[in-house]
């Protein structure tokens, strides 16, 4: 089973990051983009093949390590 | 063994010509197999066989009682004395940078790290040399921006301070841009380690990162120019992982602090290839490989490209029979692969087995013995003629040199190594910015200085000149911050060597350099050459880069530029005729560079007067008979004062002191084998110096105020000079953000 | 004073601050290697600076989940002497000691420069050695030394005297200017609530040596030394 793990910061968390890249959107003429936030995007591979177990086991990955509750917030989605 | 099976005869010889594809149908006496065949192009490429070079590169002097090993080695060494050795070179990764410019200068730090610590050296210090096209080039900021990041990034997370380097423009690198990293490691002198490889039936052992598909044919790459397809090429840059390279690092430290390796070589340009077939070649032994063994992280591999393969962070090692445990054990802590991949043989043959098959087996002595050394047609640069000031305009002194010091080439850099961590490790004693980093030897009261260097204008119109001044020049760094000069490393930088002209740079250069090592007595130990810097047959200024390393016996006696305190005499050391040729007062504000190489005669470079202007100097400083020192280099003697003015925050008066040199050259000209000084007893310094023989003269004094004046006359303020020196890179590249 | 460095793969100044804990207290601390099993009794523990585990994932995340800081947790709770320098600081933000995180410089650049160091206050026995209100000179080489915490926390921090060090101009005033990284408040270091956890983004380790430059962060060891000898 795969599961696909977004990571994005809290709103109110500055992003200098997503700043400078719809700075530079904008910079090679793409109008319109309003506002960019960049997070990360993990992808695990687990041997586990019961949903409910599986969803708990990266639920408390991401509490425990892939996410810094302080600041990001996470989105899991489980793929076969 | 069944002999491998022969590759159909290939359209693309990976870039061996048909000449040398006939000499590796006559070495095996067959057709090559793909690997073989693969074996023979990287090792045979520019990059790794300096084929056009090699026969040049053997004129330089290599030699002097405190070398303990000059070219030929991973890295040069030198006894620094007190048991120690540093060992140092400089390499190049030209073309990678220009396609993907982050990863590209990233590996080129990895790589020279590599090359030093297979010595057995700890890295204590990173250099750069950079050379960038036109500011007004649509590439040239984002080559910048990821360059720096990219040297950072890395040399940052390794924990190796990067304490110095240069950074110029000019439009010749349009297309193609210059980083040169150099690395200073330090070992015992009794603990060197070498290449050669010894003792058949020891293991061969893999250490550090797996193997993927990255950069193969990287060193093939090095040796082409680019062309409008390059972009394409994007997939052959390797990309480098710092943490890894700095586990590779403690590990191989730790192991090397017991007995158990015979040889070490990291894998760097053809990894596993050149690796294998270097240290088993040095030793007059073969060698056996069974690639199943070597750890890959990717599936489906073929012997041909875990063989090319140029993945990061991995090192060859032949060890001690029985010795695979202690190794294993230390790799093991930094959770690194070390396995055993093959063992030394006495046949002299490279065999390569992969899934139970042979791919290559090949004799190794031939690689080298017979691998093609060309004396390419070159021809000589036309002699250029010195260039009379009076047919150059005056311009207000003070016009010009705000607009000198906020020339691209003259700007302050400290954007740049600004990212660059130049305090790790707590031994910087002079930090970028200055003549030369000066860097603490722990537990010894001892110093290394250290510098890179080059003048590619000079060299492009003379190149036998700006060879010798290039090397000069270092000397001189070296000097003014009370070292004495012990040796160099260069990074040779050319365009296409197919073209006479461009060899003819080369050859010139080398003479130049050779002179100058010779009369100074400051050999060459190590070097890199990069050829064919070029795109759509638009080449480089001629960039033949020296780092040079000095040592100072008492590092607490070293000291900067910056002017110190109030009256104090400001002393000229040296001649001034006033030389304007190929000055960046000519270039930047008369508009004289638009026909390359075309124009006047660079400065002479009186080796003589440098040996004994220098050594004067560097005897005034440990006597501590002055405040401050500073080479006189770029833009001439106004800017090096200003400079001097800029560091110390304070201001001073020139009088021109030459009835007969127009005013103009006398400030902005760039005589050779001078040094500005200030000392606070004018008398007996210059007592000192015309006991000597030098040529001294006070020139000025420090100010207690802020500003820079002529005969009493204001020409700027220091906040004024300030702001245009240090506002132009930091505003160039935050356009276009 | 008996003291210890805890080494991941990737810390790159723990013999800087072995140094200067050597220069101020006369002794060289024990270097203790994450997968010890073993952290031995000491006065001090301190976590160095460099990229621990290659700043995978978020700065200090993986160092802070290793094994040996369970035990680091533990004596900081005993009341230890706890040190967090640049790396260390992250790591102690990731493990929980102190709160807030350490996000992205906002320039997004790395940064190596002298910055100006008010210290806030001279109640705890690592500022002791100060005035309150000192301005120091010390260095900061980081890419991730923007400390970012709820207004709430960085109240809370304020009003119990919990910020040890401000970015400042050598004047004094926590000007934008001065501070390298867009920090909240300017703060450059703060204690836990019992003010025997620091942690800090500069490094004063490289401020004790008169020959290469600044000894500003002299204070701040020997301050140590007194306080546990």
């Amino acid at each position: 089973m795969k599961a696909k793990v977004h990571v994005t910061l809290k709103t109110g968390v500055l992003d200098p990051q997503g700043k400078a890249i719809g700075h530079a959107l904008a910079s090679l003429g793409f109008q319109g983009v309003n506002d960019v936030r960049q997070g990360k995007y993990i992808e695990l591979e687990i041997a586990e093949t019961d949903r409910a177990k599986a969803e708990a086991a990266v639920r408390q990955m991401c509490e425990r390590l892939l996410a810094n509750t302080v600041i990001e917030n996470y989105a899991i989605e489980l793929v076969g | 063994m069944a002999t491998p099976a022969p590759a159909a005869r290939p359209n693309d010889l990976m870039g061996l010509s048909e000449e040398e594809y006939g000499r590796v149908l006559a070495i095996l006496g067959r057709a090559p197999s793909l690997t073989e065949l693969g074996v023979f192009s990287v090792m045979w490429s520019e990059h790794c066989s300096y084929k056009s070079s090699k026969k040049w590169l053997r004129q330089l002097p290599t030699k002097r009682p405190w070398v303990i090993h000059g070219p030929g080695e991973n890295a040069g060494v030198v006894d620094i004395g007190d048991g120690l050795a540093a060992i140092f070179k400089m390499e190049s990764h030209n073309h990678p940078s220009f396609i993907e410019p982050y990863q590209g200068a990233a590996t080129g730090v990895g790589g020279i790290l590599r090359d030093v610590f297979t010595m057995g050296a700890r890295p204590i210090a990173n250099l750069n040399a950079l050379r960038f096209g036109d500011p007004s080039h649509p590439k040239t900021r984002h080559l910048v921006a990821g360059v720096v990041a990219g040297i950072g990034g890395y040399g940052n997370c390794v924990g190796v301070p990067t304490v110095g380097g240069e950074t110029n423009f000019h439009a010749s690198y349009n297309g193609n841009c210059l980083v040169n990293a150099m690395t200073v490691g330090l070992a015992p002198a009794d603990r060197i380690f070498y290449s050669k490889a010894a003792g058949p039936g020891n293991p061969v052992v893999y250490l550090g990162a797996k193997t993927g598909r990255d950069g193969i044919h990287g060193a093939t790459m090095a040796s082409a120019e680019f062309d409008q397809n390059s972009e394409e090429k994007r997939p052959t840059v390797q990309v480098g992982d710092p943490f890894t390279e700095k586990l590779l690092i403690e590990a191989c430290l730790e192991l090397m602090a017991t007995d158990a390796i015979v040889a070490i070589q990291d894998m760097g340009a053809a990894g596993l290839t050149s690796s294998s077939v270097e240290m088993a070649g040095k030793g007059g032994l073969g060698i056996e490989l069974d690639l199943d063994k070597v750890p890959m992280r990717e599936p489906g591999m073929t012997a041909y490209e875990i063989m090319l393969s140029e993945s990061q962070e991995r090192m060859l090692m032949v060890l001690k029979p029985d010795r695979e445990d202690v190794a294993r054990k230390i790799f093991d802590k930094y959770e690194l692969d070390c396995i055993t991949i093959g063992r030394l043989t006495t046949t002299g043959n490279l065999v390569v087995k992969r899934g139970g098959k042979v791919e290559a087996d090949m004799p190794i002595q031939p690689i080298s013995a017979q691998a093609p050394e060309y004396d390419r047609p070159w021809t000589a640069a036309p002699r250029k003629q010195p260039l009379a000031p009076a047919s150059v305009p005056a311009h207000d002194p003070a016009a010009a040199l705000k607009a000198l010091m906020a020339c691209p080439d003259l700007a302050s850099k400290s954007w740049i190594w600004g990212q660059y961590d130049y305090l790790v490790r707590g031994h910087t004693v002079q930090q970028p910015g200055g003549d030369a980093a000066v860097v603490r030897l722990p537990g010894s009261g001892k110093g290394l200085a250290l510098v890179v260097d080059c003048t590619p204008r000079y060299c492009a119109a003379d190149p036998e000149a700006g060879g010798a001044q290039a090397v000069a020049e270092t000397w001189r760094n070296l000097t003014a911050v009370g070292a004495t000069p012990l040796a160099i490393t260069d990074n040779m930088n050319f365009g296409n060597p197919e073209r006479p002209e461009i060899m003819g740079q080369f050859v010139g250069c080398i003479a130049g350099m050779r002179a100058a090592c010779t009369a100074l007595d400051y050999p060459v130990v190590s070097g890199n050459v990069s050829l064919y810097n070029e795109t759509q047959g638009q080449a480089i200024l001629p960039a033949p880069v020296i780092g040079g390393v000095g040592l100072l016996d008492d590092v607490t006696r070293t000291i900067d530029l910056s002017l110190k305190g109030p009256d104090e005499a400001i002393v000229l050391i040296g001649d001034t005729a006033g030389w304007l040729g190929q000055s960046l007062y000519v270039r930047e504000l008369c508009g004289r560079d638009t026909v390359p190489a075309a124009d006047s005669a660079p400065p002479p470079v009186d080796l003589a007067a440098e040996k004994r202007n220098g050594d004067f100097v560097r005897a005034a400083i440990a006597r501590r008979q002055v405040t401050a020192c500073h080479d006189v280099s770029d833009g001439g003697l106004l800017v090096a004062v200003a400079e001097m003015a800029l560091a110390g925050g304070r201001g001073f008066d020139l009088k021109p002191a030459a009835a007969d040199v127009p005013l103009h050259a006398w400030l902005f000209g760039e005589d050779q084998a001078r040094y500005v000084v200030t000392t606070s007893d004018a008398a007996a310094l210059l007592k000192a110096a015309s006991t000597a023989g030098v040529p001294a003269r006070v020139i000025g004094r420090t100010l207690a105020s802020r500003d820079l004046t002529l005969d009493g006359r204001l020409l700027i303020s220091l906040h004024d000079l300030r702001v245009a020196h240090e506002g132009w890179l930091p505003a160039y590249m935050a356009q276009g953000l | 004073m008996k003291s210890a460095v805890i080494v991941f793969p990737g810390s790159n100044r723990e013999t800087d601050v072995a140094d200067a804990i050597e220069r101020a207290s006369g002794h060289r601390p024990i270097m203790v290697w994450h997968r010890d099993s073993e952290l031995p009794d000491v006065d001090l523990i301190v976590l160095p600076g460099g990229f621990s585990y290659g700043d995978y994932l978020r700065t200090g995340a993986i160092a802070a989940r290793a094994p040996i800081m369970q035990e680091v947790v533990r004596r900081a709770d005993r009341g230890t002497a706890v040190l967090g320098i640049c790396n260390g600081f992250q790591i102690l933000c990731e493990s929980g000691l102190l709160p807030g995180i350490l996000l992205r410089n906002a320039s997004l650049k790395f940064v190596c420069r002298y910055v100006g160091l008010k210290v806030e206050t001279s109640q705890s026995l690592f500022t002791h050695r100060y005035q309150a209100g000192e301005v120091l000179s010390v260095p900061v080489a980081h890419g991730d030394g923007n400390y970012f915490a709820d207004p709430a926390t960085l109240d809370r921090l304020e009003s119990e005297g919990r910020v040890a060090f401000r970015y400042c101009s050598m004047q004094g005033d926590l000007t934008p200017e001065a501070n390298p990284n867009g920090s909240a408040r300017n703060i450059a270091g703060i204690f836990n609530p019992t003010k025997n956890v620091l942690g800090l983004m500069p490094h004063p380790e490289n401020a004790t040596d008169e020959l290469l430059g600044s000894i500003s962060g002299k204070a701040l060891f020997d301050g140590l030394v007194d306080s546990l000898a």
